[in-house]
């Protein structure tokens, strides 16, 4: 179990003051200027040396991303972007950062940028983070007024820092989406290649990364990436904000280390699942877009990269939704294809036209009121959106459905017989709530 | 999510109070010179603001103006981002998420005292005082179900504490945002797990970390004979040796200032740092990355 | 050059190709809806996609993936695309049908079926039947304005239109509004599109969202007769097809000329076909009484011949209008050498312009394909985007390139690119010429300066020293290079082929205005002008199409043809001879023009020597060699602009006017069309409105 010591983001609970002030006193801020002094490379290296990778989603190693910035040219400035746009369901850690140690966050912004030669970052918040951007704009200001970011602060390297907001678009989260979107247009994702790196914000150099992945930073150079290499699992290496939702006695967000296994994480820090273990049904182990695991694949299950790849899911934005017996699972994926169909931005016909596809048959289904062949065919239409799509938001449409087929067939299979014997049922609820 | 339009009644102009006009020209000075439509989603929020909590259409086409963007640009991203409401709503507009991990704790049944207390969506009340709107994940799952209430959460709700806040909202009395069963942020409910460790808070962090650096940066003088020092003088609980594990250095007082994972022993007996050199490693610079965070 | 696999056959291709382009290179057929050549690449049909290996397991946007983007194989084997494979087949097929379940398939009722895309693709790559059992998607339609007539159901979001407007044409007023499957395609608050160019949306739809309004379920497009023909509405001369049934033109669409118009046409050219049905002459009249009265051709050539015979030739003249063919006004010119007449002229708005300083001094000499390579443009007088709208999408292409400084002396106006008004008139072309003011540096600094003289800076008493003035400012460093950026934008269709022939006063002779004033001649004869008001006291000749000004005016009207109703050769404001063909028959009795004159021509008893078109020309080629290479353009001689300079006397100070006011009524024919005569009641309206 990971010790306190280890843990990074030590005002998780809000416990503390989030203020400057507070965030000294617990490690932030601490001889930054000695950091930068050791130079961009070394700050590279020991980022790769951490093994961290991208707590976004996708889990792409984070030094690796930050080494393929090009050499600055004349005329076209780097950017840092953070992707504070937290919206895949389940997910609820970077609001926490945000408005509980935002100066982490600050910090690791100053760091990167400067490990990637960008004078300017912006932070992408979501829009209905209105408080926690507050917390963050305040913290920025805070920072701006010991002189510890701005053109000419006391760390020696000439840095602006934005605080910048969206309106209510899931799809921002998607990288060129957040870039359009910050630009002023429509959150649409962008063609690639040009990969950001090379085209990003206002036509230059970009990287996006996630809040976390920004935000722990300082902590591992400070302490050394071997220091985080050595926690978790080779590959799935470091400490990790879970996000636990869904039927657990104490639903909340816990640092914990890599590779955890899903039962430690539900019953030391939530209080175990509702009505005991053996209540358990299902579980979304990375946020609403991986597919559903069934109790029994969870019996023993480490929570990383590669083991959650290899049962066909994936780790995600570790945001834990849990479920118990009383679930009406084909309900609770047909929400989560509503939620892809009202966030699909439209731009590509897979997307625009698949998403509001699956979502129709599977609330028919929901009901009942579908034809067993149906379920292949749904399963075909899936496999026609995944991977034919812009983004990857197309994928996470598709995912959900898959793992709902794959694991939960009979339970679609019942449902059309009921309704078939009884074609009106009662109104039901979606959980025993 | 279904077609959105513009409110059939709308105002016959809008401007900027001079507030506004002000702080709108602070926004778009965060942008390089020519960038400036990069402001068009904070303009709108705050005109929605000032025009009690909606987008009007002459909104649009002043903000078109002030950022010289066509209009149509404008009213894409009016009506591509759900935040904006393009048609009035109530005083205390609730947001009430719906999607799966709120569902899962009860949302549907919030949803219930909603269409009892306010009505169907979108109505707003006779009094203006409220209206409701079913919206997608709001990221606050592990406060499930929870609604978003013009700025503010609420978290943590029941069927019962949510319509007793629509009527403390209605009646205009003071109310307390975030969880309403009294838990601090996401902690778990009943007592922390975590972050218990009180040397966390105590400053003992600070500058604990150093001493990995001293010691790399003695050895390196010892091999090469370097006069080379770290800018920052050396902490005098960090003047530890080569060579020795970095445990037998720590002095008693420095409780949390161990720079390796705790419970664990690898590597022993040498500096955490040993790893590297400290140089400039040759990086691979392949021309452009292959992943990308989603 | 890259060397790259697709389907098994290894093509060299440019690196700078993008996959689709380097698979068309090989004989591949790639689907595409969203794709255009001429539009940035938007990506988003996803019909395109091919198999790439070496990739990640998943098929490839072919539009948007460059071939320099695609790895060789392990051991330095060329990259290798797939069209054909059952990845590829299963990706096209299914975006088909993602494509089709929410398209009403209305094809029946649809006006772009047998000409629509996305019908021919779906035959091509979709499979037969439905597994859609959802209610479809309706969309409600939109007003985007009078020419272009929205079915928003049948929309595939392929934005084409969007990138159109806002990328070509330079009005960003189309847009897609909401999100996912809710978005649509509108102008703001479903206002009308202000382009001029924006017709050719109507081309760009691949499917019926957007079809043309004004030809709303008039015909199918197979059985309409296909003519390919030159568009007469501007100088440019747009290479443009012209669909008839019967004797009626339907609808005009473009062709593409690289040299000329690309793919695009103006709104003018392509709406202006019910102008062609209405206020046409179709028999000849007489004026008797004050009225006009239905006369025989006998009768009215026989008047014609007696009022021409009896009059002092000093007292006739004849004027040639904006439309005219180069076969009638040799025919005229024949005629009046024979008869002695030495009064003609075809510059109506009394042009400055004189064939004998040489065919450099009245061409766009640049070429309109030239525009591409200019590196710094200056307007003079001149609103392209009313006077020439396709020009001046192609100097917005040149412009959207960058680092391109397009200088403007005369009326503002938005060009739809960042011109600078540099002054209203003359004075600030002295001051460039003296190099006092700032954009004199940007042309001074330019390979390539491209100087444009509007026909309105021509049409002044000191026009010959505004060209002058503009000559002396093209002659940059580039002209020892065949730069000549001297280019004059001149708005009729005739002009340069009348200038070429030479239509300008002889020995002793009166120009137009002239011509026109009271008392001049005793018999005038005008070959379908209209732009001009000839005093009472002549007798006056009308020969042509519609009953516009001039028969208004008109003694006697003798009714020719329009031009898709003639074969004619036209040469464009750069020199180029084009030929126009017949696409239907003159109305009634209406003749072609060259034969009217022919027959009054034995009337007059000075018989022109021909019988025959085909005679005709074979005298207009010997006498003009130049005019027999079609599609050429014989170039001026720069050292001609030279001799601008002597006599051209003084700039005067007044302010430059343009040529072109109201864009949509032109010409006689423009004027008799009702969609025009409505698009300029709107942009009036418009005017009015922002002027408030």
């Amino acid at each position: 179990m990971l010790t306190d010591r280890d843990r990074i983001f030590t005002n998780l609970y809000g416990r503390q003051d989030a203020g400057l002030k507070g965030a000294l006193r617990r490690g932030a801020w601490d001889e930054t200027k000695f950091l930068l002094e050791k130079g961009k490379d070394w700050i590279i290296t020991e980022m790769k040396a951490s093994g961290l990778r991208g707590r976004g989603g996708a889990g792409f190693p984070t030094g690796l991303k930050w080494s393929f910035m090009p050499k600055p040219q004349e005329g076209r400035p780097h950017y840092l972007v953070v992707n504070a746009d937290e919206s895949e369901p389940g997910t609820c850690k970077d609001r926490e950062i945000m408005r509980n140690d935002p100066h982490l966050l600050i910090e690791g912004c100053l760091i990167a940028s400067f490990a990637m030669e960008a004078n300017a970052c912006y932070i992408y918040v979501r829009g209905e983070y209105v408080r926690e951007r507050e917390a963050l704009e305040r913290a920025v200001a805070e920072a701006y007024e010991e002189n510890l970011i701005g053109p000419d602060n006391k760390h020696g390297y000439p840095f602006d820092l934005y605080v910048h907001h969206g309106a209510g678009a899931y799809i921002c989260g998607e990288e060129t989406a957040l870039l359009e979107s910050l630009e002023g247009k429509k959150g649409m994702p962008r063609l690639k290649p040009p990969f950001p790196a090379n085209m990003g914000l206002y036509g230059c150099p970009t990287t996006v990364n996630n809040v976390e992945s920004i935000a722990v930073a300082g902590t591992i150079l400070r302490r050394g990436g071997s220091w985080f290499a050595g926690l978790g699992k080779p590959n799935n290496t470091g400490t990790k904000l879970f996000s636990i939702s869904g039927h657990v006695e104490k639903p909340c967000n816990v640092e914990e280390e890599m590779g955890i296994s899903f039962r430690e994480l539900v019953e030391r820090h939530c209080g175990g699942i509702r009505g005991g273990w053996d209540n358990l049904y299902a579980v979304i182990p990375g946020g609403s877009s991986v597919p559903v695991l069934p109790e029994h694949q969870c019996q023993d299950l480490s929570m990383d990269f590669d083991t959650l790849k290899n049962l066909k899911t994936g780790l995600g934005t570790a945001a834990v939704i849990v479920m118990d017996k009383s679930t009406d699972i084909v309900r609770a994926i047909a929400r989560i294809s509503y939620f892809y169909k009202h966030e699909s931005c439209g731009q590509c016909t897979p997307c625009r036209e698949g998403t509001g596809w699956m979502w129709r048959v599977l609330d028919r289904m929901a009901h009942g009121r579908a034809e067993k062949r149906e379920i292949d065919m749904l399963l075909e239409v899936t496999t026609q959106i995944e991977g034919h799509t812009i983004c990857a938001l197309g994928d996470a449409a598709a995912w959900p459905v898959q793992g709902l087929i794959r694991h939960f067939r009979h339970e679609i299979e019942k449902r059309i017989d009921d309704y078939a014997a009884n074609p009106t049922p009662p109104d039901y609820a979606i959980a025993a709530e | 999510m279904s077609v959105r339009r513009l409110a059939e009644i709308q105002p016959e102009s809008f401007a900027f109070t001079q507030d506004n006009l002000q702080w709108a020209e602070g926004q778009i000075a965060k942008y390089p010179e020519g960038r400036q439509a990069s402001a068009v989603i904070p303009l709108l929020w705050k005109a929605q603001e000032q025009n009690g909590g909606w987008v009007p259409e002459p909104a649009i086409r002043a903000i078109a103006e002030m950022l010289a963007m066509p209009t149509i640009r404008v009213m894409e991203v009016a009506t591509f981002y759900t935040m904006f409401n393009l048609s009035p709503v109530g005083e205390h507009f609730v947001q009430l998420c719906g999607t799966t991990p709120c569902a899962l704790r009860g949302a549907n049944a919030l949803k219930d005292v909603c269409r009892k207390v306010i009505g169907e969506e979108r109505h707003v009340t006779g009094d203006g005082k409220l209206s409701w709107l079913e919206v997608e994940c709001l990221g606050a799952c592990s406060n499930a179900p929870m609604v978003q209430v013009n700025y503010d959460y609420f978290e943590d709700l029941t069927p019962e504490s949510f319509e007793a806040l629509l009527g403390d909202l209605r009646a205009g009395k003071a109310v307390k945002t975030g969880s309403q069963t009294g838990r601090s942020c996401s902690a778990p409910s009943g007592g922390d797990t975590s972050l218990l460790d009180e040397a966390l808070y105590d400053g003992s962090v600070v500058g604990a970390w150093r001493k990995r650096f001293d010691e790399q940066a003695a050895g390196d003088a010892t091999e090469s004979d370097s006069a080379a020092k770290p800018a920052q003088s050396a902490r005098p609980e960090a003047k530890a040796s080569k060579g020795k594990a970095d445990a037998d250095a720590k002095p008693a007082d420095a409780k949390p200032a161990d720079d390796r994972p705790s419970d664990r022993s690898r590597r022993e007996g040498q500096p955490a740092w040993a790893g590297g050199k400290g140089g400039v490693a040759d990086l691979p610079r392949p021309s452009k990355p292959s992943g990308e965070e989603a | 050059m890259t060397k790259i696999i697709v389907d098994g056959a290894e093509v060299d291709v440019p690196a700078e190709y993008t996959i689709l382009q380097a698979c068309e290179a090989a004989g591949a057929e790639i689907p595409r809806f969203c794709f255009h050549e001429r539009l940035s690449i938007a990506g988003n049909c996803r019909m395109c996609l091919v198999e790439v290996k070496g990739g990640p397991p998943k098929p490839v946007a072919s539009c948007a993936m460059g071939v320099r983007d695609l790895r060789p194989g392990p051991n330095g084997e060329p990259p290798v695309v797939m069209t054909r494979s059952p990845m590829v087949r299963r990706a096209r097929e299914g975006v088909m049908e993602f494509l089709l379940i929410n398209h009403p398939l209305d094809c029946p009722i649809c006006d772009q079926g047998g000409e629509c895309d996305l019908q021919d693709q779906a035959m091509a790559y979709g499979v037969s039947g439905t597994r859609f059992f959802e209610n479809k998607r309706a969309v409600e339609d939109k007003y985007i304005g009078p020419l272009v007539k929205t079915t928003m159901t049948r929309c595939i979001h392929c934005t084409r239109c969007v990138r159109f407007v806002a990328e070509v044409a330079g009005a960003p007023e189309i847009g897609a509004i909401g999100r996912g499957e809710d978005m649509e395609i509108t102008t703001y608050l479903e206002s009308a599109m202000s382009s001029e160019l924006q017709g050719n949306v109507i081309d760009l739809c691949p499917v019926g969202a957007l079809t043309s309004k004004p030809y709303a379920f008039k015909a199918r497009p197979w059985e309409l007769s296909k003519t390919e023909s030159i568009d007469v509405m501007d100088a440019l001369g747009s290479a443009i097809r012209v669909d008839a049934r019967g004797r009626e033109v339907m609808r005009i669409l473009p062709r593409v000329n690289e040299d000329v118009n690309e793919e695009w046409i103006s709104d003018k050219t392509r709406f202006v076909w019910d102008g062609l049905r209405a206020q046409r002459l179709d028999r000849p009249y007489v004026r008797e009484n004050g009225r006009l009265r239905a006369a025989s051709w006998g009768e009215a050539l026989t008047l014609v011949a007696t009022r021409i015979k009896t009059a002092d030739k000093t007292r006739v003249g004849a004027i040639v209008g904006d439309l005219a063919a180069v076969e009638e006004m040799f025919a005229l010119k024949d005629l009046l050498a024979r008869l002695g007449v030495t009064n003609v002229d075809a510059r109506q708005d009394g042009s400055a312009l004189d064939p004998a300083l040489g065919r450099a001094s009245y061409l766009f000499n640049a070429t309109i394909a030239g525009i591409d390579e200019a590196d710094a443009i200056l307007l003079i007088g001149t609103n392209p985007r009313l006077e020439a709208p396709v020009l001046n999408a192609r100097i917005r292409k040149r412009w959207r390139r960058g680092s391109l400084r397009v200088g403007l002396v005369g009326e503002r106006a938005d060009l739809t690119y960042g011109a600078e008004h540099i002054g209203a008139g003359a004075d600030s072309l002295t001051e460039l010429v003296e190099g006092k003011h700032s954009f004199a540096k940007a042309l001074d600094g330019a390979a390539k300066p491209l100087i444009i003289v509007g026909a309105g800076a021509l049409a002044r008493s000191d026009g010959a020293a505004v060209l002058a003035a503009a000559a002396k400012l093209a002659a940059g460093p580039g002209v020892a290079d065949g730069w000549n950026g001297l280019s004059v934008l001149h708005s009729a269709a005739s002009r340069v082929g009348a200038l070429d022939l030479g239509l300008v006063p002889g020995q002793g002779g009166l120009t137009a205005r002239e011509m026109a004033e009271a008392g001049a001649l005793d018999v005038a004869l005008l070959l379908g002008a209209d732009e001009i008001d000839v005093a009472p006291g002549a007798f006056v000749v009308y020969v042509g199409a519609h009953g516009d000004r001039g028969a208004h005016r008109a003694d006697v009207v003798l009714p020719g043809a329009a031009y898709v109703e003639k074969t004619g050769l036209y040469v464009n404001t750069e020199g180029r001879v084009q030929l126009a063909n017949r696409a239907t028959f003159p109305p009634g009795e209406g003749r072609e023009d060259w034969a009217i004159l022919r027959a009054l021509s034995e009337q007059v008893g000075v018989t022109l020597p021909y019988d025959t078109l085909a005679q005709l020309r074979a005298a207009l080629f010997q006498a003009y060699p130049h005019m027999a290479a079609v599609g050429e353009i014989a170039a001026g001689d720069p050292a001609d602009l030279g001799r601008l300079g002597a006599g051209a006397g003084s700039l005067s100070s007044d302010a430059f006017r343009n040529a072109v006011t109201d864009f949509y009524l032109t010409n006689p024919i423009a004027r008799a069309s009702a969609i025009m005569a409505e698009m300029s009641a709107l942009r009036r309206g418009a005017l009015a409105e922002a002027a408030e």
